[in-house]
């Protein structure tokens, strides 16, 4: 057990370093910051100066090497932009975009397992039928196309609901039922196909035929055996749930870590992208960590086999 | 169907009467709609500059945003009166071609991988699946966002970065079924014969093997075609004049009041183009491998 944890955070380490490497060399190599931030009219003093006091003007393995010391004592470094610490201006989005994600993660949750359970358990009934044919809605309708057709419904033509912004509770339904409905979609198609596989085994066949309650069958033999490819995708969900608004939060000028990256980025603001794309592969990287830790608590075998 | 003579319906019927039964057997309705739908945008893609009416930067100031419908403008018309039908039909073809040559490079990237690791073993096994790994845990959108507003987006950029994209699953796959293969007889004996290796995987495993990549490739066209049509809806994909369904249905957003039809035509296309290939891929997939659930 501790040889399998260990190896998966070594793993997981690895990852994020990758990515942290990844960003910096693909942020550096593809233009100068200088150019963008002081403009083209700009004397050539004033540009030198500009990449002197930034650091610019060091070999690339310089600066990456200051940049690894400055990440490993918390230092994530200054917005070119605002003067203002990069942590700081993409910790204050955090909770916007969290007003949004998890509230859609709830909605995916509370209704995307219970209905493809439905549908494992009630198979070629007409809500069956209804639970694949949104799965695949679900999958097929980009979250742009559906966040404007919900704006043109509710916002355009019956103006019930406000199309943008972040003023009230009001302004996160559009945004937040826009970003579910495709994960409830996906969780439905992926619970069913685990219940059915699982209805099918022999062992549930022995459950109900030693007299258990189909109750019981259902949720002590069944759902835990069911389990694992449903962590596996609600892990991927909880781990998205900072990356995940970034079309949306667009949508509906939500001003969560979303806007602040395609702000930044138009800007080439170096240290604010990077410090995103650092804590979105984290939080994805930590989520895959805890879903490969629960497999081992959910199925035993997986401990032995996995670690090699 | 003026006057049909029944004297004339043979009793054993033609080659065309029995080509449609067995039709209608083995291919269910859907699958029927889905691979009509599919055939007539690889059409459109092929003929996009024979088929459509005007050139899609054609302005016609006299009838901008003019409705639907009307004979000169079947779709209507945008904001700067450049006809829908036509803009719409170019960014079938470049969806399409963006998509299918990001597929393809994906696909042939991560079975070579997946080769590579199932033949040499050891370090390069270990280095491909860790990079599988990184590859799963980026952030896909968010990286490409990144790297096209940097570099400045080109369409060869655009299809190399996309080509980046689900590579990892051809490379677990190919290799799964490449280490499965190679402890069955027919690897081995090839092997035995005196094969090289580029011709046991060539030309004995990958056409076994071919069936799952197949599959694995209808489920990642798909998204290859959301993700592009994103990152033009976010303005960093494909840039103007050039045109995509993505960036239409961006630009059309603007206009999203007076001229919904700007946006709702593009998105059609992309809702049931997705769906097809989903459709058509399970198909395919419940015919071509069993295995795969």
């Amino acid at each position: 057990m501790i040889r399998f944890v260990a190896v998966r955070l070594l793993r997981a380490m690895i990852t994020i370093f990758a990515v942290v490497t990844f960003a910096f060399v693909v942020l550096r190599m593809s233009g100068d910051p200088a150019q963008v931030m002081l403009g083209p009219d700009v004397p050539q003093e004033a540009v030198d100066a500009f990449r002197r006091s930034w650091g610019l003007d060091q070999p690339l393995w310089i600066q990456y090497l200051a940049y690894l010391r400055s990440i490993f004592t918390g230092d994530f470094g200054v917005s070119m932009r605002d003067k203002a610490s990069a942590l700081d201006l993409v910790l204050q989005r955090v909770p916007a975009t969290l007003q949004l994600t998890l509230p859609a993660l709830l909605l995916k949750l509370a209704f995307g397992i219970p209905a493809g359970v439905y549908a494992a358990l009630h198979r070629q009934s007409f809500a069956d039928r209804g639970v694949i044919l949104l799965a695949v809605l679900g999958f097929t309708i980009p979250s742009f196309v559906m966040g404007l057709v919900l704006v043109l419904i509710f916002a355009v033509i019956l103006g019930v609901l406000p199309s943008g912004g972040q003023d009230t509770w009001v302004h996160g339904i559009l945004p937040t039922i826009t970003m579910s409905i495709g994960g409830i979609g996906i969780l439905a198609r992926f619970s069913r196909s685990a219940m059915i596989e699982v209805m099918g085994q022999p062992y549930i066949r022995t459950a109900s035929a030693k007299g258990l309650k189909w109750r019981d069958v259902v949720w002590n033999h069944a759902l835990p055996n069911a389990a694992v490819p449903i962590v596996t995708i609600v892990g991927f969900m909880v781990g998205s749930l900072i990356a995940g608004a970034v079309v949306v939060e667009s949508i509906f000028s939500w001003p969560g870590i979303g806007r602040l990256l395609i702000v930044s980025v138009s800007n080439r603001d170096l240290a604010v992208v990077q410090c995103i794309l650092l804590i979105i592969a984290a939080a994805m990287v930590v989520s895959n960590l805890v879903v490969d830790l629960l497999y081992g608590w959910l199925d035993p075998r997986l401990r032995s086999n996995a670690a090699h | 169907m003026a006057t049909i003579n029944l004297s004339e319906t043979s009793r054993t019927p033609g080659w065309y009467a029995t080509f449609i039964t067995r039709l209608r057997r083995n291919l269910p309705f859907t699958v029927a709609l889905g691979i009509l739908w599919l055939t007539a945008m690889v059409v459109v893609a092929v003929f996009a500059d024979q088929i459509r009416p005007y050139n899609i930067t054609a302005m016609d100031l006299s009838s901008r945003l003019s409705h639907p419908g009307a004979l000169k403008h079947l779709l209507g018309t945008d904001e700067l009166g450049r006809d829908v039908l036509s803009r719409l039909l170019q960014s079938v073809r470049v969806s399409l071609i963006i998509a299918f040559g990001a597929t393809i490079l994906s696909a042939v990237f991560g079975t070579a991988l997946g080769f590579a690791a199932a033949q040499f073993r050891g370090a390069v096994e270990h280095l491909v699946l860790v990079l599988a790994d990184f590859q799963a845990a980026l952030p896909f959108l968010i990286m490409s966002l990144a790297v096209l507003a940097f570099f400045g987006s080109s369409m060869v950029l655009l299809v190399c970065l996309m080509g980046f994209y689900g590579w990892e699953r051809y490379a677990r796959i190919a290799r799964g079924l490449a280490i499965s293969a190679s402890s069955q007889g027919y690897a081995a004996s090839v092997v035995q014969l005196g094969a090289t290796p580029a011709r046991v995987y060539f030309h004995h495993i990958l056409p076994n093997v071919a069936s799952t990549l197949i599959v694995s490739m209808t489920l990642t066209f798909p998204e290859i075609i959301l993700m592009e049509s994103g990152l033009s809806f976010l303005g960093l994909g494909v840039q103007p004049p050039e045109t995509s369904l993505g960036n239409m249905v961006g630009f059309g957003r603007e206009y999203l009041t007076r001229a919904p039809w700007i946006m709702l035509a593009p998105s059609v296309v992309i809702m049931l183009t997705t769906l097809s290939i989903s459709i058509v891929g399970d198909w395919l997939r419940d015919k071509l491998d069993p295995t795969l659930s």
